[in-house]
């Protein structure tokens, strides 16, 4: 009965691959249509990284909310399921922070003039970093199954507060970060179709990734903690 | 609990109280505008200070040789006289721009180690219009 249970979420299923496979192949028509994109008025080739940049922020913030989602499922329903997924979204999650963190930089050199500056929107974004690192920590250090559960999912709560913090940051604060150019709380929108439109793709692709990459990790996680009870 | 994880989480502790305290407290006002200076000339001397505004026209001169850059950093009320040299500044650099400078007042003039240049949240493509020699132009001026 436990192993009935266990194997449905142990097996790589049709669904995961071909998350994984239409991520795969959207993200390279993204990245040919962003390669074939016109260059900015104003700063030329260079605001082609916002390509990558932005759908990988994005998805680090999906992230954050998702790893909130399955940390209170967990505390709620106590399942250790929940607490696995939660997992994997922060580990999947952390790869698009560093990523949003390192085009951040790549583009910040050329137009602001430097690599890292102590500004709002950076100086947020490097502590959720810092707070998903140490939940990582923290999963890892616990032994105990039900208390690393729990003292995860606390830490995984406390990094979601700070990305609304995180992504106002632009517009409370003073900063050298320019304002978003997709606003999702006004709905405004200042970039021009040729450019926003391998943006998107780049973002489906991306969502597509990250959806299947959390299912094979929570996969991995499943089956090593079958092969650990048994 | 394992050592390595000790280390871990000492690490991690200390790197987010760092952010907090040391990266964050200081920023909460990331950047001074010259109308802000001229209230409170006397708290802002000796020390190091960010400085926002924009590049005021007609008062940019660069000096290739010495590579000195002079120029005027404008609130639209007061303004500010800046000195920056050493480095080439960013390629978008310019006239009208918002800049970010970081530095110490000597006497009237700022003098600026760090210059940083904030950019729109806009992104064009070139209108119609634009000849591809106006389109080269921009991509060769801002590499």
């Amino acid at each position: 009965m436990q192993l009935a249970r266990s194997n449905q979420t142990n097996r790589l299923d049709g669904l995961t691959l071909g998350l994984l496979a239409l991520g795969g192949v959207g993200a390279v028509v993204g990245l040919v249509m962003a390669l074939s994109a016109p260059p900015d008025q104003s700063q030329g080739f260079v605001a082609r990284i916002f390509h990558v940049h932005v759908p990988t922020a994005w998805m680090a913030y999906l992230a954050s909310f998702g790893a909130l989602g399955y940390s209170v499922a967990y505390l709620v329903r106590r399942k250790a399921h929940h607490d696995r997924v939660a997992a994997a979204v922060v580990e999947v999650g952390l790869i698009f922070m560093a990523l949003a963190l390192l085009t951040g930089m790549l583009w910040a050199r050329p137009t602001w003039g430097v690599y890292w500056d102590w500004e709002p929107r950076l100086t947020t974004t490097a502590i959720l970093f810092a707070i998903y690192v140490g939940y990582v920590v923290v999963r890892g250090a616990i032994e105990d199954p039900e208390l690393r559960a729990k003292a995860a999912a606390g830490v995984a709560i406390l990094g979601a507060i700070n990305v609304p913090i995180s992504y106002m940051s632009v517009k409370w604060w003073r900063s050298l970060h320019q304002t978003q150019s997709i606003d999702l709380t006004t709905g405004k929108i200042n970039v021009d179709a040729a450019i926003l439109i391998p943006m998107l793709v780049n973002l489906a692709a991306f969502t597509l990734l990250f959806i299947g990459l959390v299912r094979l990790r929570s996969i991995i996680a499943a089956r090593e903690a079958a092969r650990e009870e048994a | 609990m394992k050592p390595k994880y000790i280390v871990g989480l000492v690490v991690v502790a200390g790197a987010l109280a760092y952010l907090i305290f040391g990266g964050l407290g200081q920023n909460l006002v990331y950047f001074i505008t010259p109308s802000e200076y001229f209230q409170q000339v006397e708290r802002y001397q000796n020390r190091a200070v960010r400085l926002g505004g924009l590049v005021k026209p007609g008062t940019l001169e660069y000096n290739p040789q010495t590579l000195e850059l002079r120029f005027v950093v404008t609130d639209g009320v007061k303004e500010i006289p800046i000195r920056s040299s050493g480095t080439t500044p960013p390629a978008l650099f310019g006239e009208n721009r918002g800049v970010v400078v970081e530095g110490r007042f000597e006497g009237e003039t700022f003098v600026s180690q760090n210059l940083l240049v904030k950019h729109s949240e806009t992104y064009q493509a070139p209108k119609e219009g634009w000849t591809p020699e106006q389109v080269r132009k921009l991509i060769e001026e801002t590499q």
